[in-house]
This record gives structure tokens, sequence and C-alpha cells, in this order.
């Protein structure tokens, strides 16, 4: 019975349980939410000290053994993004404490939230494949209400084409689902991954193979199912954009690695070739895309999706080394994603607007966040020493012996872009002086628990980039067992 | 909606429902029945009183916010998985709970009750929450 595997999913619905039955009391709901929070963070580290010291973690809830009950497994790699879901969870659990308008509590901001959190923890370390599709859902249903929360314009808007297009790649999943129980009988990833490599029809399991790329490449936002992403993003709180940035695409990259390394490698000469032609174009896509933007969280949202296009490029290299740069970039993107959308916050706090013509002049009124804002956009270009030039180093060594110099090519050109972009945010809002007479706000609002988030992920963001080594080492270890399935399967099913 | 034969009739539907809706539920355990419709029927009884009076009656009627059902309903189920890891068997493992119950002999409890009985509170509680948040718009 191992207790870390499933606190992180009690203690995220516990917390949502308190904040339900305490919703009268908003102050009251807020602390909770941050207790909860601070919690799921221990527990993620907790997990993933566990599957570290001890190996992959198996549990198979109410006790009905795989392949017929519901199997919980945290490899490294899901203990990994746990881990960085506790740190968003946490960081943006602070950010909301003064962020989140009364209103907003009051029709159950925290409870969603936590459900929220729950259905991120549970789709990483689910190892059912139907599961995972629950997991989706209750992600996606809390989503949905915290997108829409609210009911501006703008935010209504953007819940329809995020809601529509989100149930479309809810039905694909569903679909391919059910072509692929009824060809090998199982739903469990890890006999999944047994039975299909002995099966007869090939060609069937790649076409299912495309149809879960087509439905996770729409959550993952990639080319050219993304156009949804930059149509919402911008549109609720910043607390809301923040955690969905850094954590809803990448359950879908998380789904597609974990499907791609275990389940589908029957044809990876053509699967993963594909994954990498797509990857290619999802960078260009997204930084052009950035490039054309001029409203803050729009800019960033593109960014998103190109940055996503770097995570599956490490998947469709489909080496130790590959895999290894893709679950450092997710690592090093989370963080400074978040980051960029809280800072974002700050910004629209100070100046009323998001819109890049109209802000200016905040270097002068704030270098501290100047340099805040510098770190994550500088590490999202790739500039060394900072987190994301060790990331696409790494993508970069694991293509070279690959000769995939196109998409080297592709990487380098669209970080070059990407650095113009936010070159282009700096200059608009911190290093333009501001023409209107209009003075910046002094926002007394504007407290601690705003700073303290972007503090922290900024200092987390520094980490990564100096101890990259470190942190490198255990992007390896994932990568090497995400290339070895093996393990996984004798984990979950046991036998030699 | 005025409607006396509606109003008077509500009155003894609403113990029957009520009723019917705990058979369900019970029924649930080996036949079909269950949590969750035994909790649409609870619900649909305290709909219909909003209906034939309006929905501040139906408030009144019924003992609790349907909120915190919500959340006393999660927070049972929640329970009830964790009673397997309280025993160390993993989470969700159903525990079963033998009485001797004077005048009626052995009765046994389990963990799938108190889940079910969980799902029956939250599907009350969002039903009522959804149906009084629309009638009152």
């Amino acid at each position: 019975m191992n207790l870390w595997l499933i606190l992180p999913i009690v203690i995220p619905l516990l917390t949502a349980v308190i904040t339900t039955l305490m919703y009268p009391t908003l102050r009251a709901q807020r602390w909770v939410s941050l207790g909860g929070a601070t919690a799921l963070l221990v527990a993620a580290l907790g997990l993933l000290n566990d599957v570290w010291h001890n190996g992959i973690q198996v549990t198979q809830m109410g006790n009905w053994r795989a392949p017929y009950g519901i199997t919980l497994v945290a490899d490294l790699f899901s203990a990994l993004m746990v881990t960085l879901a506790g740190i968003i969870g946490f960081a943006v659990a602070v950010y909301s404490l003064t962020s989140i308008d009364a209103a907003r509590v009051r029709f159950g901001y925290y409870p969603l939230y936590h459900f929220l959190l729950m259905g991120v923890c549970g789709a990483f370390i689910t190892g059912d494949l139907f599961n995972l599709y629950v997991w989706f859902e209750v992600m996606l249903m809390a989503s949905f209400v915290l997108l829409a929360l609210g009911g501006e314009r703008g935010q209504l808007e953007g819940a329809i084409k995020y809601v529509t297009l989100n149930l479309m790649s809810s039905a694909l999943f569903l679909a391919a689902m059910g072509i692929l129980y009824g060809l090998v009988g199982t739903l469990n990833m890890a006999d999944l991954a047994r039975k299909l490599s002995a099966t007869a029809q090939p060609g069937l399991v790649v076409a299912v193979a495309l149809l879960f790329l087509a439905a996770f490449g729409i959550k993952a936002a990639i080319f050219p199912l993304f156009f949804w992403l930059p149509a919402s993003y911008h549109t609720p709180p910043v607390a809301v954009s923040a955690v969905f940035a850094g954590l809803l695409t990448k359950v879908g990259v998380y789904a597609l690695i974990r499907v791609f390394t275990l389940i589908f490698i029957q044809d990876v000469a053509f699967t993963h070739t594909l994954i990498l032609g797509l990857a290619g174009l999802t960078m260009i896509t997204g930084v052009l895309g950035a490039v054309a933007q001029n409203e803050f969280r729009r800019v960033l949202s593109f960014h998103i999706v190109s940055q996503i296009g770097y995570m599956i490029m490490g998947l469709g290299l489909f080496t130790p080394l590959g895999l290894a740069a893709a679950v450092f970039y997710i690592a090093h993107h989370i963080i400074v994603k978040t980051n960029l959308f809280l800072i974002s916050g700050v910004v629209e706090r100070m100046s009323g607007t998001f819109e890049l013509k109209k802000l200016g002049g905040l270097y002068r009124a704030q270098p501290g966040l100047a340099v805040l804002f510098l770190i994550p956009a500088m590490s999202l270009a790739g500039l060394p020493p900072l987190s994301g030039f060790f990331a696409k180093l790494g993508l970069i060594q694991a293509g070279l012996p690959l000769e995939q110099y196109v998409i080297i090519g592709v990487a380098l050109g669209v970080s070059l872009l990407t650095l113009f972009s936010m070159l282009k945010i700096w200059n608009e809002a911190f290093w333009k002086p501001l023409d209107d007479r209009r003075p910046l706000t002094e926002d007394r609002r504007s407290s601690v628990a705003l700073f303290i988030p972007i503090v922290l992920l900024a200092l987390l963001t520094l980490l990564i980039g100096f101890g990259a080594g470190p942190i490198f080492a255990l992007a390896l270890r994932a990568g090497q067992e995400l290339m070895q399935p093996t393990d996984y399967i004798r984990a979950v099913l046991g036998g030699p | 909606m005025n409607s006396l034969i509606l109003q008077t009739a509500v009155r003894y539907l609403l113990p029957l429902l009520l009723l019917f809706s705990v058979f369900v539920f019970g029924r649930g355990h080996n036949e079909p029945g269950g949590g969750f419709v035994g909790g649409l029927i609870a619900a649909a009884a305290y709909a219909l009183y909003a209906i034939a009076y309006d929905t501040r009656a139906a408030r009144q009627i019924l003992p609790i916010e349907p909120r915190l059902l919500i959340g006393f309903g999660l927070l049972l189920a929640l329970c009830s998985g964790m009673l397997g890891v309280a025993n160390d068997r993993p989470f969700m493992t159903g525990q079963w709970y033998a009485f001797a119950l004077p005048g009626w002999g052995k009765i046994e409890l389990g963990a799938p009750l108190f889940f079910d009985a969980g799902v029956y509170l939250v599907v009350l509680g969002v039903s009522l929450t959804i149906i009084f948040a629309l009638a009152e718009e």
C-alpha cells in the first residue's frame, strides 16, 4: 500500500470538499485553499523522492489486480509532472489570495481550482487509458467553469471556443479508445503495450494511434489544432490563465509522450516522423502568431503553442536523450510560462491594460518587476545560462546524431523569433517611456501575495539554469525509463 | 404555479417520493438502482414541491443548503475510499463491518454503501442547486 500515490488525488479532493462546505466564509476558503495547495506540494515532493529512491510505484485501486482494476502508477516522469503541478498549484494559490475577487470566490472558485488540480494530478498518475479519459474530463469540467466564471463578454466568447474544441477532442479520444478496446480487449496501459506488441493488425493499430494523436493533439495545442488556445487563454482572470498556461496543455503533452512511448511503438518510422514534422510546424506557426500579436497575454498564449512544438520534438526524436530533453523542457516551460502570465497580471494591475501599445514606462516605475520579467522571458528565448538554454541545447544535442538538421534549424530559428517577441514586450511595456500623461496607478492592493509566487518561480528558473546538471540527470533517467517500457509493464502487471 | 390540485397532491407525493428514493438507493446494491437514481428521485420530489409552491418554500422544507449536500456527499465518498487505506489496503478497497442487531439478526455494512450514499447526496445537492438557481432566475 503506497500512500504517496493517492495523496496527489486525495489532498485536492479534500481541499475542494472543505472549501465547498465553508462556502459562506470567503476568507477562510482562501486560507484552506492555500493550506491544501501546500500539502499537495509536499505530497508531490514525497512522491518524487519515493520514486527516485525506490523505482516505479504502483497501487491497484480497490485491490483489483491489473489489468482488471484501475492502476495508479508513477514512474519518474509522472512523479516529476505531479511535482510541477504541485509547484504551480501552490504558486497560483498564493497569487489568488488577493487577485481573485469576492464574487468569483462566492461562486466556487476555490473548489473548482482544486478539482482542476485533482484532475491534472490524476491524469499524471493513472495507468489506465479510460481512467485517463475520466481525469481529462474532471480537469476539463473544472476548467470550463473557471474559464467562464465571472461571465464577462470576452470570457464567454473564449469559453465557447474552448469548450467546443475540447469536447471534440474528448469525442475523438473516446472513439479511439472504443476501437482500441475492440481490438485488444483491455485498456490498462501496460497490458495494452504487451498485447499490441503481438498484434496481427499493425495497420489498424497505426490508424488508432493517429486518432489518439489527433485527440491529444487538440488538448496539447499542436499544429494544426491549436487555435482554441490563443482564442481563450487571454480572457479569464490572470490566476486562471496562469494555471491553464502552466498545466493544461502539458497534460496533453504528457498523454502524447505516455502513449507514444509505451503503447504505440509499432511503426516508429512513420508515427514519430509525423510527430517530428508536426513539432516543427507547431513551433513555426506558434511563434509567427506571437510576433503578430500586440496584447501581452495573447503573445504569451501563442508562445505556449510554439513551445509545445519543442516538447513534441523531443518525443519525435525518440531517443533517451530526446525524451530527457523533452522532460526537461516541460519542467522549464511550466515554471517560466506560469510566471510570465503572473507578471502580466501585475503589469495589468499597475497600468490597467494588457495592450502593449498603451503600456510603457514600467522599467522606470518598477525596476524590480522588470528584472523579474527578464528572467523568465530570456529563459523562454533560451539565453544562457537560464533554464531554456539547457532545454534547447538538450534537444539539439539529441537531434544531431540523428542528422535531423531541418528540425534543428527550425528550433534555432524559432528561438530567435521568441527572443524577438520577448524583446518586443520588454521594449513596449517596460522600456519605452509612457507618453500619455496618465500616471501609473500605485495600486495598494497589489501586495506581497502577488510578488511572492513571481519571485519564487523566478528563483526556480535560475535554479534549473544554474543547477542544470543534476536536474538534467533526473530528466535523463526519466527519459531512459520512458524508452524502456518493459520496466513499467513489469511494475504494473508483475511477472518476469 | 397556483394549482390547488397540485399543491394538495404534492403534500402526499413528497414523502412518498422520498421514501421511494431511499428504496431505490437500497435496491441498488445488487439490482438496478443506487445512489445516482435515488438522488435524482429525491431531487425530483423537491423540484415538484418548488413547482407547486415556489423555490423559497422548497428551500424551507429542505433541512440543509444544497451546496452543503454536495460537500458532505463528496466527503462521505472520499471517507469510504479511505476506509481501505486505514486498514492498510489500497485506496477504495471494499471494507465490511458486521453488527448484530437485536430482533433482526446480523447486518453487514460496507464501504460501497457509504460511497453510494455519498453519490446520493452529491446528486441531490447538484440537481437542487441547478434547479433552484434556474427557477430563481
